[in-house]
């Protein structure tokens, strides 16, 4: 092997083991694709709200936190899909597992949020098969079913591609 | 040397030490947690330990959130030791264990880089002066890295 070659097998090994530990799982929902729970959510103005009636449209459920890093830094992009998306019957909700309300209003405005964020708690997590580690990504297509789940750091150029599928798909009573 | 040059050579020199003052700090503060460390220890070594007759200690340092869901089997609960609060309870834990004592803590609440919970653990574990400390290694999160690994897990508090 020439010193060229193995200079570039090295490389290739070392970007794919950064890519590997930066801690990216992302799986398609179930072959049933289960029904997404439905589950009352509370915003931060206090209004209540189920989750059962954006059927039809097809829903991007983020769990986070504000003391989470990754968590942060996706919000942009969250509310960039929200922008593109919205029109087309897209919603993003995103379900806090903070301790406290008070400093979340204060980020969420700094960060110009532009769709729901509620409080979660256990019941909620549970509701979803468990939110085991942030950020946790559900997205919900227009039959009211899950299906796909993005746990750790989100792969936005696939999540993408899954959105567009999903609007471009027929709700199925 | 004219002026110019010289005021290049002062920033540069200046640049020069902040990074090597910024590396030596991240080298004290992580390099003992980059995957492969002695101080790691990988889920499926965890799971292997709990069965052996020679278990560890095992902390949590993550938000009870996460905790109440799921947890590994036999863990006791500190909470996130990023917070003051959660360091004193881990050193009030942590105090009546012998400083040879098997101990794993862990937390899983987010990609490993990320994690603001296990390296103040570990950093206050050590200064206390435990020998045989070991971090649990969670790339993604409790739930793929653990239990849908199928590895001791309980839930409730």
């Amino acid at each position: 092997m020439t010193k060229k070659a193995a200079v570039i097998i090295a490389a290739v090994a070392l970007l794919a083991a950064v890519y590997l530990h930066r801690g990216i799982v992302c799986r398609k929902a179930s072959s049933s694709n289960p029904p997404a729970p439905a589950v009352t959510l509370t915003d931060l103005g206090g209004n209540a709200f189920n989750l059962s009636g954006y059927k039809g449209k097809v829903v991007l459920i983020n769990f986070w936190a504000a003391w989470c890093t990754p968590c942060r830094g996706e919000i942009p992009q969250f509310t960039a899909l929200q922008d593109k998306y919205g029109a087309q019957g897209f919603q993003t909700v995103g379900i806090s597992l903070d301790d406290a309300e008070s400093t979340l209003r204060d980020f969420c405005r700094e960060a110009k949020v532009n769709y729901a964020i509620v409080m979660g708690n256990q019941k909620i997590a549970e509701a979803f098969g468990g939110v085991l580690g942030l950020p946790t990504t559900f997205l919900i297509g227009r039959d009211g079913r899950i299906h796909a789940k993005h746990e750790g750091e989100t792969d936005f150029r696939k999540l993408e591609q899954e959105i567009k599928d999903l609007l471009q798909s027929r709700a199925q009573n | 040397m004219r002026f110019g040059e010289n005021f290049a050579v002062r920033w540069l020199l200046t640049l020069v030490l902040v990074a090597g003052l910024s590396a030596v700090s991240r080298s004290q503060s992580s390099a003992d947690l980059s995957p492969g460390s002695a101080d790691l220890i990988r889920p499926e070594e965890l799971a292997k330990a709990l069965r052996s007759s020679a278990k560890p200690t095992v902390l949590n340092v993550g938000p009870k959130m996460i905790f109440v869901q799921a947890h590994i089997a036999g863990a006791e609960f500190i909470g996130p030791t990023n917070k003051p609060e959660g360091l004193e309870k881990l050193r009030a834990r942590a105090a009546s264990l012998p400083r040879d004592s098997f101990l794993v803590i862990y937390c899983g609440c987010c990609p490993w880089y990320h994690c603001p919970n296990v390296r103040p653990a570990y950093l206050e574990l050590k200064q206390m002066g435990f020998t045989r400390l070991k971090v649990l290694y969670i790339a993604t999160g409790l739930g793929s890295d653990w239990v849908e690994k199928g590895y001791p897990t309980a839930k409730g508090e």
